[in-house]
């Protein structure tokens, strides 16, 4: 087994009496696609805001790239290839598609603070971004503003960006949320071909997508780690059944 | 027509290395680098009209100077507000702080040489937007109208105390300023002082147009667009932000300092609230970030406002606010968003 890329060590996070995250203890290796599960208000969101560094943790630590990055902000560990992406389409609605992506290749180059424009530069990182754009059959929309596009191809912009910042963790939140069932096939088809280094963490409440491409999955419950295993593991597993009796768990 | 055409092709050539034959020729037109058939024709009449003022306008130079000054101090808004996002209600502080930096070297220092005059304005300036933009950044939209309206009043008030450094309520009187590069006098016509500001509103519009067509300068739009995903881009949102609230107090500075050498006097106006209103409404009535539309904000209401002045002292502000609810009711997107649709209209296909 290869050393973890991204784990937490006895994450805790507690409002006053509230505990949201129990003593998590979690680790993905590089290459890994795995799924985070769990009900409504099982605190999955809460455990990638403290991935990410939006919500500080009461105990506990968090190593990225073997790093300690508890006390990181959420730039610092997106410079250390820490990417999500939104539930909720998070992007620059009124710049176009390219333009998107285009910021992403910036930041992450550092070019960010680059005062002056380089014509030939711009062409070579316009390239580039199409080239994401078009594994993503996304194109044909480059040069439209985001706001234009329809819901699921939105969805797409969101894992485009995600992907021009050269990811080494892939944080995914629910990516085919609000886009409907037969719409998918885009989603699933750029899963199946993310780079086979990269480790992802989908969090999904599509059990399909869930069992179709998680080689291990986390089952949250109450802000703790109710099971963890393989899908049939999971798919078998009796405490888990009784959580989601009636949502219809199924390999 | 000539330059319509150029803009064409060189929209199609664009689409073309892309790669994509897809409907709009502006390839940047979110992040406001589009539109350039909007940007060439307002810079063309700018600079046409600027020519025509130097060669037969010689009772306007002048006015052509304050005009000029009035442009620097709005694209140094439009860049904060215009692509950053940021609010303020009290950037007169900047360029008051610069008019009495010049004022204050000249008559208490005998520093008198206008161009470092011009840079000490605006280092003093960046420094105060260094000090306030940290406070000012920690808050949003109200908050950050009621911080930099309450440092505007804390140095305007403290400008009023401090007579015996800036005259007070009486203004600096007998600002020095020493001939430029040691040959050019500001004349009594207004020629030097209209050369003058003319001469450094084409450098800050240049440094202005380059740097918003750079990363950096898209990167404050992608700030102003959506912070959360900037910040989960990896940008650090709050340095970006307050370098640019530095570099639009800077900018702000060297306005007022070009005011208190062209004029030989500061007074309390420069820090005044109104003034800091006024821009933020030259910055609307143009178009808020576009630069072009700040720059012809900044010449409509400066020539309204001296005519209407002229025509009417009493009642020029009724005129003006007339003025004002118009533009907002039937172009909402400034002048510059009016210059859009007559474009838009002239070549139909071109506007998708």
């Amino acid at each position: 087994m290869t050393a973890a890329i991204l784990e937490t060590r006895a994450l805790h996070k507690n409002y006053g009496a509230l505990t949201v995250a129990q003593n998590i203890n979690f680790t993905l290796e590089p290459g890994t696609f795995e799924a985070l599960i769990g009900p409504n208000g099982a605190g999955k969101s809460t455990f990638v805001n403290l991935l990410t560094g939006l919500v500080p943790p009461t105990s506990g630590t968090v190593i990225l790239d073997g790093a300690d990055v508890t006390a990181e902000p959420i730039e610092a560990r997106v410079k250390r290839g820490l990417v999500r992406t939104f539930q909720i389409n998070t992007l620059f609605n009124s710049l176009t598609v390219a333009e998107n992506v285009i910021l992403a290749l910036d930041e992450h180059r550092g070019q960010g603070w680059r005062p002056l424009p380089s014509p030939s530069r711009r062409r070579r990182i316009r390239e580039e971004a199409y080239d994401i754009l078009g594994r993503l059959g996304l194109e044909p929309w480059g040069n439209r503003e985001v706001k234009e596009l329809p819901y699921g191809r939105q969805r797409l912009v969101e894992i485009a960006i995600a992907l021009a910042l050269r990811p080494k963790v892939l944080l995914l939140d629910e990516p085919a949320a609000g886009i409907p069932s037969t719409e998918t096939g885009t989603i699933i088809e750029v899963l199946e071909n993310l780079a086979s280094d990269l480790a992802v963490l989908i969090i999904e409440h599509d059990m399909d997508l869930v069992f179709r491409f998680a080689q291990r999955i986390t089952v949250l419950v109450q802000g703790a780690v109710l099971a963890r295993g393989t899908p049939d593991e999971i798919a078998n597993n009796d405490e888990v059944k009784a959580v989601y009796l009636g949502e219809g768990i199924h390999a | 027509m000539a330059r319509t055409e150029r803009v064409k092709s060189m929209s199609a050539t664009y689409n073309a290395a892309s790669g994509t034959g897809v409907s709009t020729p502006s390839t940047w037109r979110g992040l406001a680098m589009g539109r350039s058939g909007s940007d060439l024709v307002i810079a063309s009449l700018l600079v046409l009209a600027g020519l025509a003022t130097l060669l037969f306008g010689e009772p306007y130079w002048l006015l052509g100077a304050q005009v000029a000054i009035t442009m620097i101090f709005a694209l140094s808004v439009d860049l904060l507000v215009g692509f950053a996002g940021i609010v303020t209600l009290g950037h007169a502080v900047f360029f008051g702080l610069g008019a009495y930096t010049v004022g204050i070297a000249s008559v208490h220092l005998g520093w008198t040489e206008p161009l470092s005059g011009l840079l000490l304005a605006g280092a003093s300036a960046g420094l105060l937007g260094l000090g306030t933009g940290v406070l000012v950044l920690r808050t949003k939209g109200l908050g950050q109208l009621m911080l930099t309206m309450a440092f505007a009043s804390l140095v305007y008030e403290i400008a009023n105390r401090a007579k015996p450094v800036t005259g007070g309520a009486d203004g600096l009187q007998g600002v020095i300023v020493a001939p430029i590069f040691g040959l050019f006098d500001f004349d009594i016509f207004g020629l030097t002082a209209f050369l003058y500001t003319l001469a450094v509103l084409g450098i800050v519009v240049l440094f202005a147009v380059l740097m918003t067509r750079s990363p950096y300068g898209r990167s404050l739009v992608g700030i102003r667009e959506n912070r959360v995903r900037m910040q989960a881009i990896g940008t650090n949102v709050q340095q970006r932000l307050l370098s640019i609230y530095v570099v639009s107090a800077a900018l702000a500075g060297v306005a007022g300092a070009l005011l208190a050498q062209t004029s030989q006097f500061v007074g309390l106006n420069a820090l005044h609230f109104g003034l800091s209103g006024e821009v933020l409404i030259i910055v609307a009535l143009g178009g808020a970030g576009r630069l072009w539309g700040a720059l012809l904000g900044a010449v409509v209401f400066s020539l309204f406002k001296d005519r209407l002045s002229a025509l009417d002292p009493a009642y020029w502000y009724f005129w003006l606010g007339l003025l004002l609810a118009v533009i907002v009711l039937f172009a909402p997107k400034g002048l510059i968003g009016l210059v859009d649709r007559l474009m838009a209209a002239l070549h139909p296909k071109e506007a998708q």
